[in-house]
């Protein structure tokens, strides 16, 4: 009774499923293949598809002549800055946008909208020609004021759907007991709401730790995040796949360890505009 | 809340209610003062900038031709080329993202053991860097060594190597492969979440009544994915349409003018000559362009926040 639904299950779920997954999959796993095997491996045989061939000699390499761990802190300070800057400005706007009904609110709320829509590329040659002049060009700084163009709008309107999802009374509980309304903020809403901003902050820096045009444009020369660095294993007379494979599984590993962990978080989050209704 | 107020209350809550009025503001400032700054202030210096003739390494040569670089924009082939690759581009990779991902999703929603182990899975490639999902195509893309052309040639689907990326007629069309692969995930979460908020019971409603597997899809499962397909379409749409890391680590917009869209059109015409006027002329007129789409999915969002 059971084994006929088991296999029909299998056969109608499981193995669809299955062959999505590897093609998810796939072209990942070739590239860690490709960063094991060693480069005259690679060359006269191609890659090794088993763990006799398999080496981690493109990754000593990767750290020992190449700066890449210097690349890995340029990128660590620019997503966390904009983590900081982002998650900064966006929590009292998210609050005003959920707690007070006031003139301009809809225009304002509609103003962040429109700026994630932004073409990066009409936002990345001003940015270049100001940066110039102000003389922030390929510093750290400059290139978290640019990550933050994307950052600011993201995080106010996913903060405005979390700090609307915490009851109205409790902050107003908090006021007639005599706090003011940013005691109540930091002491009632924060903490709740804390959840939401972690897994906002984590998206900024995921999102920022991956961005290249800005890195590329921007940066590049004293600054240079992981996503350019990468691009530069590429060698001069010919394409060194296995170390630029090794400098693009470490380039990913952060950002996408940290996407796997706050997936449900963040996907429920991303979602709760659109499933409305 | 409104309760019996008493004639002398109000001359004693006013001083509040100005900093209560004020309160909202002053919370949004910073907010509101960084992105004025840094978006908004920008976009008027491109808009600017437009109006010039603007070569950045000799600014002194700069001068104002008003719609000079517009005019040029409409004589210049390579700008239609682009905007008809865009065209294919958005037009194709939209719909193959939402049907694999509709498939997905609906494969998802089905129990099975390993749901949770496919689900985290499948969105690997949404977490992926851009410059490393446009390397590592290149690599399967490779003519000599690549992995596709190993496959197809040992299942003897083709019988001599294609270059897919040096051959003009079809680089767009891997690019746009590489970009369906990358955003079919997006699509897949997005409609599970949609699918997993239509209620159980009309299905079984729908099954007394004898309704078959086909029509319960047509008539329960795609009305309750529909406001999650629209939104997250016209989403991808614009998010398409602006993505061009992909395509410019893979082909830098060649062979010839190839794979060019009009967003990378604009920016490596910046970046190569340095003709910054030009540019961000191109620039702007995509965005306009763009603002067609954007505009419809403004309003449908701001119709769901006035609630």
């Amino acid at each position: 009774m059971n084994n006929p639904s088991t296999l029909r299950r299998i056969l109608i779920t499981d193995l669809p499923v299955a062959i999505i997954v590897l093609f998810a999959m796939g072209p990942f796993a070739w590239i860690v293949l490709t960063s094991l095997t060693p480069t005259e491996a690679l060359n006269a045989t191609g890659v090794s598809l088993g763990p006799s061939g398999w080496s981690l000699d493109n990754y000593v390499r990767l750290f020992r002549q190449t700066s890449f761990l210097g690349n890995m802190l340029d990128s660590l300070i620019i997503a966390v800055g904009t983590v900081v800057i982002g998650l900064l400005v966006s929590v009292t706007a998210a609050y005003a946008f959920s707690r007070f009904r006031f003139p301009g609110r809809k225009l304002v709320m509609l103003q962040f909208l429109l700026i994630n829509m932004f073409p990066i590329v009409l936002l990345i040659l001003p940015l270049f020609m100001l940066m110039r002049k102000a003389g922030i060009l390929d510093t750290h700084f400059g290139l978290i004021l640019a990550n933050a163009t994307v950052a600011i709008p993201f995080a106010v309107w996913m903060l405005t759907s979390y700090i609307g999802a915490i009851p109205k009374s409790l902050d107003e509980a908090a006021m007639i007991d005599g706090c003011s309304r940013l005691t109540a903020l930091r002491r009632v809403v924060l903490p709740l709401a804390m959840p939401g901003i972690i897994s906002t902050g984590i998206y900024i820096f995921i999102t920022a730790w991956n961005e290249y045009l800005y890195a590329l444009t921007l940066g590049g020369r004293n600054v240079r995040p992981v996503t350019v660095a990468i691009q530069t294993l590429i060698g001069e007379y010919q394409i060194e796949w296995g170390l630029l494979s090794a400098g693009a599984v470490v380039g990913a590993m952060p950002a996408t360890l940290l996407f796997l962990i706050v997936q449900r978080r963040l996907i429920g989050g991303l979602t709760q505009g659109a499933v409305k209704g | 809340m409104s309760t019996v107020v008493t004639p002398r209350q109000p001359s004693v809550v006013i001083a509040p209610a100005l900093s209560t009025r004020l309160m909202p503001y002053a919370l949004l400032a910073p907010a509101f003062l960084v992105t004025l700054f840094i978006v908004f202030f920008p976009m008027a210096q491109a808009i600017y900038t437009s109006f010039f003739d603007l070569i950045l390494w000799k600014p002194n040569a700069s001068r104002f031709v008003g719609f000079g670089n517009y005019i040029k924009l409409f004589n210049d082939p390579v700008f239609w080329t682009a905007l008809g690759h865009t065209a294919v581009w958005i037009g194709l990779t939209v719909p193959l993202q939402m049907g694999l991902g509709l498939i997905t999703a609906l494969l998802l929603n089905r129990e099975f053991p390993w749901r949770g182990l496919a689900r985290a899975l499948i969105i690997i490639p949404w977490a992926l860097p851009s410059v490393v999902i446009a390397l590592m195509w290149r690599w399967i893309y490779d003519p000599n060594t690549g992995v596709l052309n190993d496959i197809l040639l040992h299942l003897s689907i083709i019988q001599t190597a294609v270059p897919w990326l040096a051959d003009p007629d079809l680089a767009l069309y891997a690019i746009i492969a590489t970009l369906t692969w990358q955003g079919f995930p997006f699509f897949a979460v997005m409609i599970l979440a949609g699918l997993q908020g239509i209620p159980r019971s009309q299905y079984e409603a729908a099954s007394i009544d004898g309704a078959s597997a086909w029509r319960q899809f047509r008539h329960i499962t795609l009305p309750g994915i529909a406001p999650v397909l629209g939104t997250a379409g016209l989403l991808r749409v614009i998010w398409v349409a602006n993505s061009m890391d992909v395509i410019f680590v893979m082909t830098g917009g060649g062979p010839g003018y190839a794979t060019h869209t009009l967003p990378l059109y604009a920016f490596v015409r910046a970046r190569q000559n340095l003709d910054f006027g030009y540019g961000t002329a191109i620039a702007v007129t995509f965005t306009l362009l763009l603002g067609v789409v954007v505009a419809v999915y403004l309003m449908r969002t701001m119709r769901e926040v006035e609630r």
